[in-house]
């Protein structure tokens, strides 16, 4: 077989795996037997579509290979009743022909719900999320939350398991329990972005392959959605997640030193990625249907536009984040308030404000680092070292630990 | 598919309701019990008397020993149960939302193991 071919084939089965791999859970049941069987249909499909060509529908010819390999299994191994009756029921299904047109049904909106249950652990639901739906390999995925293998594949097992012993439904969730699943969904794909994004320890700042996932797992999510009411913070976390990632070429410097937002070279920010990011966003702001994710992407929009960090409207962006306290009260989001503030009214205003903030954040490492960088504004040396000091013992990323102990350097120099 | 929905609560905090109290939460319970009779999905269901009642029992080189309590010490107890059949985890955890107890205690919610 030549080199192009093979080249072609490989693509397209990155193509298709998902929503094939999605359709044979929907209709098996069974996680681990789905991916088995796939697997053999993939090794098949190299052989054969390497001599006849590929199919006209290349996702129905996998499913239907898939599928009749799931029959020859379960017939070698069927002595359970349970089994039986699944393979009456895949036998007796319509059997797609595959010359034909219509494309697979998507069945990867049911499995995002599956995966993302509230009755299976968050860490379990992170963890099924990317490996069953992500591109990503069981190893890739304890390598970016920092687990042994071992460790990993035990906690997928043990999640399928549930999943199947507990009776966890293949099916997006009845109307009244949507929007409460949806949001649990939107949290493990923001989690999933933010572990990429800003690392909580470990030697690099950001993990790309987590926020492509994440992006891409959450475009199919907006465009699987029906209507227009549930996907608006589906939309808003999808352009608040394109205008952080905008900047990931401009977040590490050359020397591998960590460069704050105010410090970018905005040259290097992904220019496309923030078109997409507000177009998305100004889309779905018509809804007026307002959220979390929606302001937090409004704001990194403010950030995107300024074409240098002076021209940054922070009157906007403080009025902004006025807003999330509003809806989502949080120490977290009132200490970016507070450096918003600072920027509208200088550093004293803003160290007021951090000052309410001290007892339930002491333990927050960005609030110390908040704290820090107003206190060096505002020419309070020795405090702002102090303040850098206490971040410091907070904090176990590498490049972020570099920065800071740059800045205590600087204050004790 | 099978659930067995345990229901756990502070007896401390039983023990401390008045008589109106007792009364409101037995007719809560019966309504309960008739819903998931309409609903098609009661199999049993039981309510048991407090774990100053138990015994536990546990047989070790060929002795039974017995000893006086719940297998152990913890800080809600086992005070009843359903055992009802589900479409699927949905169902049960909607069905175990309502039940009484949930609201102040803790209802665990386990797949009926079938073998075959």
């Amino acid at each position: 077989m030549s080199e192009k071919t093979h080249t072609v084939i490989e693509t397209t089965f990155r193509q298709e795996y998902g929503r094939v791999l999605a359709a044979l859970i929907s209709q098996l049941h069974d996680f681990e037997l789905a991916e088995d069987v796939l697997q053999d249909a993939l090794i098949i499909a190299l052989e054969r579509w390497s001599e006849e060509g590929i199919p006209r529908n290349p996702g129905a010819w996998l499913t239907t290979t898939a599928k009749r390999r799931a029959i020859d299994r379960l017939r070698r191994h069927s002595n359970l009743a349970r089994k039986q009756a699944l393979l009456v029921e895949i036998e007796t299904s319509e059997e797609p022909e595959y010359d034909n047109m219509k494309p697979i049904p998507d069945d990867r909106l049911k499995l995002m719900f599956t995966c993302c249950h509230p009755s299976l652990s968050l860490e379990a639901q992170v963890a099924l999320t990317l490996r069953t739906l992500g591109g990503l390999s069981t190893v890739e995925i304890a390598r970016a939350f920092l687990v042994s293998e071992p460790t990993m594949a035990q906690r997928l097992a043990r999640a399928r398991n549930k999943i199947r012993d507990a009776g966890i439904p293949y099916s997006i969730p009845p109307s009244h329990l949507l929007p409460e699943r949806l949001g649990a969904l939107l949290a493990v794909l923001y989690l999933i972005f933010n572990e990429g994004y800003c690392a909580t320890s470990g030697d690099s700042l950001i993990r790309t392959e987590l926020c492509r996932e994440a992006i891409r797992l959450c475009r199919i999510l907006v465009d699987l959605l029906p209507g227009d009411s549930p996907s608006a913070e589906a939309r808003g976390l999808l352009a608040l997640m394109l205008l952080h990632d905008s900047h990931r070429a401009a977040r590490v410097n050359a020397a591998g030193e960590m460069v704050l937002l105010e410090d970018q070279d905005r040259s290097l920010w992904d220019r496309v990625q923030i078109h997409e990011g507000i177009a998305t966003l100004e889309a779905v702001l018509s809804l007026r249907k307002a959220g979390i994710y929606q302001i937090q992407a409004a704001i990194s929009a403010l950030h995107a536009e300024a074409l240098t960090a002076e021209e940054t409207d922070w009157p906007q962006i403080a009025q902004l984040y006025h807003l999330l306290a509003k809806m989502s009260p949080s120490p977290v989001i009132a200490v970016n308030r507070a450096v918003a503030i600072a920027m509208v009214d200088g550093p004293c205003a803003g160290l007021q404000r951090l000052l309410a903030l001290e007892e339930a954040l002491g333990n927050y490492y960005p609030y110390h680092a908040a704290r820090a960088d107003l206190l060096r504004r505002s020419n309070q040396r020795e405090a702002a070292a102090d303040a850098y000091q206490q971040a410091l013992a907070l904090c176990q990323n590498t490049l972020e630990r570099a920065y800071l102990q740059r800045r205590l350097d600087e204050m004790n120099g | 598919m099978k659930y067995l929905l345990l229901i756990y609560t502070d007896e401390n905090v039983d023990a401390r309701m008045s008589e109106a109290e007792q009364e409101a939460n037995m007719a809560e319970y019966y309504a309960f019990s008739n819903m998931v009779r309409e609903r098609k999905v009661y199999e049993s269901g039981e309510a048991l008397h407090p774990t100053s009642s138990a015994t536990t029992v546990r047989v070790r080189d060929g002795k039974t020993l017995t000893t006086d309590g719940p297998f152990a010490e913890t800080k809600e107890q086992l005070g009843g149960f359903y055992m009802v059949d589900c479409k699927d985890l949905d169902e049960a955890i909607e069905i175990a939302s309502r039940i009484p107890g949930a609201r102040h205690g803790s209802i665990e919610v386990r797949p009926v193991w079938i073998f075959e």
